[in-house]
């Protein structure tokens, strides 16, 4: 499972930041990425699952290893 | 203040002749938005000058990402004043009365780069260098209560309206005496005068010299602060005109501060009438943070604007341009299309994309500094009054209209159950 974060979408409201700041890092401007390969390990899942459910600009998701869409 | 409202003609049909100021959506507009968003999801009226309201989430969302017809230059929810006030004997203000205050008052390109400039500034990581002061100012206004003795506080004047006006101030290098002066110019130009011209009229001009006098200061003596980094930047190798770093001053302190404690001073009315959820967030302090975005969603206090540029037909409703829409982000965070329970408050909701702080490319540019002083302020506020309770819930006043939160919130302090300041105070 992969968290990607859609650049195009983010309006730097930090959510996802502060519900997951393992997963997801933010620059000086309050964007968010993914860190490294957004790798999610099964002891993060629920963060990253509150970290999609959060996010006010649907920024967000949740990806399988084949990159198909994770179902929630 | 309900008792400096206006007295209004009473609103016969909420449909078509909404009243912002209506001392009954004052108090709990939500049961007018649950018939709003059933009868017609967008109303509209003629009073303060006109406008569009629409109250569901979907509705709310997509035209504030409607920014090629629908622009911020007049994001205030009246029309502004008259240069003279409205009174023709009265002497003609030297500035034009619409809002500048870039980029929440802008569009492309000037929001692009007006926004670009002060984003660092608000980012998490310069939040939380802010954090300590805030900490400490909070642990201090506390101490002053605790050791007036008194039993019953007044928690939105002598709390919650006394934290954001001094940490804008340390952020623009201005002097934390200023603070009594700034809550008066934006209740002025945010509250009080939007229905009051001649006073908006007054604040704005007084808050524009007053910044122009800071920025002449800054020119001569740079410091660590917002203003002269500011001055420092350059846009396309230019430096940025003094009125708009005057614009941009204008909006830290106009945006920043009532907003921020009329947040504060909700969240403190729901923990007083709700002991369930006080007694949960001092047990578990740790939910305090999905417990401030849920205080948000339920009390959003801000109400922007926008302006049509041109005629837009939305969902059948013929808006022309220079129509008004206020983006009603608080009733978009209680349709039940969108949150289950919307008018219960879960402190610990999971899934909660409110808007509070809009959304799209207006997203306010403060939210983090505004969610960190929500936080410190109700952390340190259960850690030193533990029990509380309102002492007399008729008694409790609400502004609203752009801004809506308590203006008057007399809490009862338990007195045994108080906790004295462990640590003394370093600013």
């Amino acid at each position: 499972m992969r968290i990607v974060v859609d650049s195009e979408k983010c309006e730097g409201h930090n959510r996802c930041y502060s519900l997951a700041p393992e997963l997801v890092d933010v620059d000086d401007y309050g964007y968010a990425s993914a860190i490294g390969d957004g790798n999610v390990p099964p002891e993060l899942l629920e963060k990253a699952q509150l970290a999609v459910d959060n996010c006010p600009e649907y920024a967000i998701t949740l990806v399988n290893d084949d990159g198909t869409p994770a179902e929630s | 203040m309900t008792d400096q409202m206006p007295q209004t003609p009473p609103v016969e049909d909420w449909t078509s002749d909404y009243d912002i100021f209506d001392p009954d959506y004052l108090t709990d507009p939500t049961l007018i938005w649950d018939d709003l968003r059933n009868e017609c999801p967008v109303a509209h009226t003629e009073r303060w000058g006109g406008s569009w309201l629409p109250t569901k989430y979907d509705d709310v969302v997509r035209m504030a990402r409607m920014v090629d017809v629908l622009s911020s230059t007049d994001p205030i929810v009246v029309r502004p004043p008259e240069n003279n006030a409205g009174d023709p004997n009265a002497p003609e203000s030297g500035y034009t009365q619409a809002v500048n205050a870039p980029p929440i008052s802008s569009d492309a390109p000037v929001h692009t780069w007006s926004r670009r400039l002060i984003l660092p500034a608000f980012s998490p990581r310069s939040t939380a260098n802010h954090e300590p002061y805030t900490r400490a100012l909070c642990h201090q206004l506390i101490d002053e209560l605790q050791a007036s003795g008194d039993t019953t506080v007044d928690a939105a004047t002598n709390y919650a309206q006394q934290i954001p006006p001094r940490v804008i101030a340390r952020l623009l290098g201005i002097d934390e005496g200023m603070s009594e002066q700034f809550t008066d110019w934006v209740r002025g130009v945010l509250e009080l005068g939007l229905t009051n011209p001649p006073l908006r009229q007054k604040c704005r001009d007084e808050l524009r010299e007053f910044f122009m006098a800071e920025i002449k200061d800054r020119i001569a003596n740079p410091g660590e602060d917002l203003i002269s980094e500011l001055l420092a930047a350059k846009v396309d190798g230019e430096p940025v005109d003094l009125l708009h770093v005057a614009g941009t001053c204008n909006l830290m302190l106009v945006a920043g501060i009532d907003t921020t404690w009329s947040s504060i001073g909700s969240a403190l009315w729901h923990l007083a009438t709700h002991p369930e959820d006080r007694e949960r967030l001092i047990a578990d302090p740790e939910l305090i943070p999905t417990a401030v975005e849920e205080l948000l969603r339920a009390y959003s206090p801000v109400t922007m604007a926008r302006v049509a540029t041109d005629d837009v037909d939305f969902n059948g409703c013929p808006i022309k341009a220079g129509d008004k829409i206020l983006m009603n982000f608080p009733g978009a965070n209680r349709d039940p299309e969108m949150f289950d329970n919307p008018d219960e408050v879960i402190i610990d909701r999971q899934q909660n994309r409110h808007v509070a702080f809009g959304v799209g490319i207006h997203r306010c540019a403060g939210s983090n500094l505004a969610r960190m002083e929500m936080q410190v302020a109700i952390e340190v506020w259960l850690e030193r009054f533990p029990k509380f309770t309102l002492d007399d819930a008729d008694a409790v006043t609400w502004a609203g209209g752009q801004v809506r939160g308590p203006r008057f919130l007399p809490i009862a302090v338990d007195a045994e159950a108080q906790v004295p300041g462990a640590t003394s105070v370093t600013t």
